[in-house]
């Protein structure tokens, strides 16, 4: 795991978290990015084979709630904080394609 | 539809199922189709900044109602978000199921017994709906969109088939049966207009025997006969590339209703990259023995059992008949058949009438009391309603209830019965004395002469054997 | 200035009223805010109006509760019904809430009087307060310096005297760093023990809500109104809150308390001699100290810098300009996302977005994401293994007093080092509170940081007091 990062990566992962970054930026958060990535090699030499991950602190299990309908929000309150919006919905420029 | 030269279709579906929760599956907005846009939305369904999930007990209860019913393994599960980008997903995420879904190995007999492997039954959220303006009102050519969140955030099961169907009828089979399931489990009401299933299906095509060929994901089909449709277009058209010596390409395609074929979406290249990782906001699901036997104890027969008990009522049954028989498990009918043919109806009759009359107006149905039911088509095997009749009066039950002999009375279906149809025949008889000769000869066919006359009097509203009785009774 | 719980006595008991304390709060506030930059927006009128009607109830007899008419700020990640909530981002500019988190909620209820929204790092990605977009906080002890952060703002408010307690967030030591350099009592309680609904997600599996305070008697007050188990947050605490305030003269006798070598490796001499200094008041006031070495510390900043960012790549993919916030049109919806987002978002925001992203994208998340993940696990377990034999844990909150504006801007890494010696606890889910001791350069303070299981508030709140009487503040 030695700083894999390129430019071309970066430019990537730019696009799947809809950023647009100037030539600029590209080149500083390759810089930038490869250090951090470069400082997480000191995790790289551990052989953690068979450790479980941990993605939440603690096990809690099955929390739920009933089934039971409780007050939604004013339409007009909620429209009213959108950037477009039209007959009672969210107004978008032309979506480009069906979702995945 | 048989594809030509030795090649046979592999098929794999993928159908979602809205569950019919009173909720949603993280919020407590309305599950409910067809209210005002916009107007069944809350912080959590519409992924407002700090807004948290928290998960329906009914919606995994359901989840597991379906995992039971599909003889899946439950077990513990975990969340996952499935991240990509599209304006009708809130959060610009998806809560669903991944490496640990709730229900996974399970299988479906269909009636024609084959058997499909369930590879995974698993919860995740819907998404709201677009409108598209400008253009022809589909997604490509339109100028804006316009969101709805009402769906966002309805709860859905997701039911992923091995890749063990062979053909379209195989497919419509499949989806029709576990339609029924869903039905009967109470997950659904499979509707599938209102779009609360909808299925995608992976097809490829191969030679006998041969490894699988590559596949294509047909999505959001939104019907059977779209389904159907799409399946045999989709397999034909994989089979003209490679003899043409082409190759299938891995890819999403879309269905188009109208002009009755698949076109390219995405390519394997464009695929997104989810990079799914646990929902942090939310726990684990580990449903013990307990909850999970409360749940598999509170489940009714399931439609194949169902069909086979009702099966069993009628001797050596015809293929119409046995037609029949599936659709009154399709419309959850039996109650009324059970009703009648312990009050001694003929099971056949009693099954007849439900597949007809009661499935034309299935939506009327909870007007009916079976007793009613029972009394109606025990009047027509008895001779005191005709057939026509006997339909007349369950349409008039349908629509607005009441009583069979009321209502029979009201119609004037009463005097037709014994004593009026006896003067009927009696007066043909005196009329026609060459006809009536030659059946008293043994000529039987003329009984249908004789039925033909009293229905052109009666404006067809004698009972065809009463005719018979009244005839043999004169003999 | 008086104390939140001498002011909520003189409020409950008539001998001062909520009204005065708030005119008082809003004149330091008129005062100094300009030259500080800690409130984003101050609601007077809403303010105004709740001290009313506290006084109003209290003079109808009725119990007005534990924060009786105390003037309270609120970092600006947490949504206040009506109230601009910006999180220190142009992407939120100008939005208001049509809903409250359950901790305003809490305060409400508690009589506290919030009076407005504090500034913070840009989605609560900093650990100087530098990368909000309405601009920096400044320290009130040396406003050439910075207040830390994320949670500069709020720390800033009780340092400048403008409010006796305010509500910051900690995922990574945003509350005790800040506290620290600002020379004030702050806790990042156990995860789950306060409710994060309506706290603007950052990394949902380490972010908590939790105090500031002058001193730990309101610290604990605070924290004790805030806490307890809330059905619209499934990571929520199902048990009763613990009882904090009864137990904070509880002392440290007969405890075990050890004192961790990575907690005070790399930081400046004046704040290790500050943290051996508070092991001998400890001691003094009966403790017994041990000293441990807990090696997996030093992978906490790794795993926090993957962890982190992979959650906030993924919360922070709502603001795409659909339903709130800002939008910069386009064409299509994606190019109107994407100039959204980059007009929206601020540099340390896109670099944490973009670090996140690559570290859970397709044949990157085994190596970072997952290998991070583990790494969590054995930090859960050292600290696990360390509590089989002590009751707490001591060292630095910080390496350094507070830094000057600018001095760890251009290099992401230099900032973050900022935060190493509080990220465990985060990791852990565990609880922490940073309590002044002592003086450093410039004769600023030194937070000195006491590290707990989870559950440990009680026991932490109670060490932290030996250490403030010690140092002569009863
Ligand atoms: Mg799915
Ligand atoms: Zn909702």
């Amino acid at each position: 795991m030695t700083s894999p990062l390129r430019r071309e990566d970066v430019a990537h992962v730019a696009k799947l978290a809809r950023l647009s970054l100037s030539d600029a930026e590209l080149d500083q958060f390759t810089l930038q990015l490869g250090q951090i990535l470069e400082h997480a090699n000191d995790m790289s030499s551990l052989d953690l084979e068979g450790v479980i991950p941990t993605a939440h602190p603690f096990g809690l299990i099955n929390v739920v709630r009933d089934d039971v309908v409780r007050p939604s929000l004013d339409r007009d309150e909620v429209l009213a904080m959108a950037p477009d919006a039209e007959d009672g919905r969210f107004a978008v420029p032309r979506i480009m394609g069906e979702a995945p | 539809m048989t594809l030509p030269g030795e090649w046979e279709m592999v098929v794999g579906l993928e159908v979602h199922t809205e569950l019919k929760t009173a909720t949603k599956m993280f919020c407590g907005c309305a599950n409910q189709f067809g209210s005002e846009p916009n107007t069944n939305i809350c912080p959590v369904c519409l992924g407002l900044p700090g807004s948290l999930p928290v998960l329906n007990e009914r919606a995994v209860e359901l989840a597991m109602a379906i995992g039971v019913a599909l003889h899946c393994r439950i077990a513990s599960s975990t969340f996952h978000r499935k991240n990509y980008f599209y304006p009708d997903m809130p959060k610009d995420f998806q809560i669903t199921q991944y490496d640990l879904p709730i229900n996974s190995g399970g299988y479906l007999d269909l009636p024609d017994g084959s058997h499909v492997s369930i590879e995974r039954a698993h919860l995740e959220e819907d998404t709201g709906k677009s409108t598209h303006l400008g253009g022809t009102g589909r997604i490509h050519g339109a100028d804006r969109s316009l969101v709805d969140y009402n769906r966002s955030g309805v709860p859905l099961v997701e039911i992923v088939s091995a890749p063990d169907i062979r053909s379209s009828a195989h497919a419509r089979a499949y989806a029709a049966e576990l339609r029924g399931i869903l039905i009967a489990t109470g997950a659904s009401d499979g509707r599938m207009e209102e779009g609360s299933m909808r299925i995608d299906a992976n097809v490829s095509v191969r030679k006998p025997n041969a490894p699988f060929g590559t596949r294509c994901e047909i999505k959001n089909l939104n019907s059977l006969r779209s389904l159907h449709r799409a399946i045999d277009y989709e397999a034909l058209r994989q089979i003209d590339v490679i003899e043409d010596g082409g190759t299938i390409r891995q890819e999403t395609r879309h269905w188009d209703e109208i002009f009755g074929e698949t076109s390219t979406m995405r390519t394997k290249e464009e695929a997104e990259d989810y990079r799914y990782f646990r929902e942090p906001d939310l726990v684990d699901l580990d449903p013990n023995q307990a909850w999970q036997d409360r749940v598999r104890n509170g489940l009714p027969p399931m439609p194949a059992e169902r069909r086979q008990k009702l099966t069993a009522r009628l001797s050596e049954p015809s293929q119409a008949q046995l037609e029949a028989v599936e659709v009154v498990i399709d419309l959850g009918l039996e109650n009324f058949v059970n009703a009648a043919i312990d009050a001694g109806v003929e099971p056949a009759l009693a099954v007849a009438r439900a597949a007809n009359e009661l499935a034309a107006g299935i939506e009327m149905t909870p007007n009916l009391a079976p007793e009613a039911f029972s009394a109606t088509v025990l009047m027509e095997q008895g001779g005191a309603l005709s057939a026509t009749q006997s339909k007349t009066v369950l349409g008039e039950l349908l629509a607005s209830g009441g009583d069979p002999k009321s209502i029979a009375k009201a119609k004037g279906f009463e005097q037709l019965s014994s004593d009026s149809l006896g003067s009927t025949v009696a007066e043909l008889i005196e009329q026609n004395p060459d006809e009536w000769a030659r059946y008293r000869e043994g000529d039987e066919k003329l009984a249908q002469f004789f039925i033909g006359q009293v229905m052109k009097l009666t404006k067809g509203q004698a009972n065809g054997k009463a005719v018979i009785a009244e005839l043999q009774a004169r003999r | 200035m008086k104390t939140a719980h001498q002011i909520a006595i003189d409020v409950q008991s008539g001998a001062g009223s909520a009204e005065s304390e708030l005119e008082r709060t809003l004149g330091v506030i008129a005062a100094r805010n300009e030259e500080l930059n800690v409130f984003l927006h101050v609601d007077e009128d809403g303010a105004r109006s709740a001290a009313a009607s506290i006084d109003a109830r209290v003079a109808k007899g009725e119990n007005v509760g534990p924060l009786a008419g105390v003037p309270i700020a609120i970092k600006d990640n947490m949504c206040q019904r009506g109230i601009p909530t910006t999180c220190s981002s142009r992407i939120l500019e100008g939005w208001r809430p049509p809903y409250s988190a359950t901790v305003i909620d809490r305060l409400l209820a508690a009589g506290a009087v919030p009076v407005g929204k504090t500034n913070l790092d840009e989605f609560a990605m900093g650990s100087s307060t530098e990368t909000s977009a309405f601009g920096a906080t400044r320290n009130p002890l040396d406003p050439t310096r910075v207040p830390g952060g994320s949670s500069g703002g709020s720390a800033a408010a009780v340092a400048a005297d403008m409010t006796s307690i305010a509500v910051g967030s900690d995922t990574g030591g945003s509350i005790r760093q800040p506290a620290a350099l600002c020379g004030l009592v702050g806790m990042k309680p156990s995860y789950g023990l306060v409710s994060r609904y309506g706290l603007i997600a950052f990394a949902s599996s380490l972010d908590q809500i939790g105090p500031f305070a002058k001193n730990v008697m309101d610290a604990a007050i605070l924290l004790e109104a805030i806490a307890g188990h809330d059905p619209m947050d499934s990571t929520s605490l199902p048990e009763p809150p613990p009882s904090l305030v009864a137990h904070v003269n509880d002392g440290v006798a007969g405890k075990r308390i050890a004192l961790v070598r990575e907690l005070v490796d790399g930081a400046d001499p004046d704040v290790v001699a500050s943290v051996e200094r508070a092991v001998e008041a400890l001691k003094d006031a009966g403790a017994t100290i041990v000293e441990l070495s807990i090696p997996e510390f030093r992978l906490g900043l790794s795993a926090y810098y993957l962890i982190a960012p992979a959650e906030a790549s993924s919360n922070l993919a709502r603001y795409d300009g659909v339903r709130y916030g800002l939008r910069v049109d386009a064409d299509d919806v994606a190019a109107m996302n994407e100039a959204t987002r980059t007009a929206g978002f601020g540099a340390e925001v896109k670099r944490r977005i973009m670090l996140g992203t690559y570290a859970l994208s397709a044949g990157y998340y085994d190596a970072y994401y997952g290998q991070a993940l583990k790494v969590r696990t054995q930090m859960i377990e050292a600290f696990k293994r360390a509590y089989l034999d002590v009751d707490l844990l001591i060292g630095a909150t910080t390496p350094s007093v507070a830094f000057e504006f600018g001095s760890k801007t251009s290099d992401p890494m230099a900032m973050y080092l900022s935060d190493v010696f509080t990220i465990p606890t985060n990791l852990a889910g565990d609880a922490a509170v940073s309590v002044p001791f002592g003086s450093g350069e410039a004769d600023l303070p030194v937070g000195v940081q006491l590290l707990g299981p989870g559950r440990s508030e009680a026991q932490l709140f109670a060490a932290a007091r030996v250490l403030e009487i010690a140092e002569g503040r009863s």
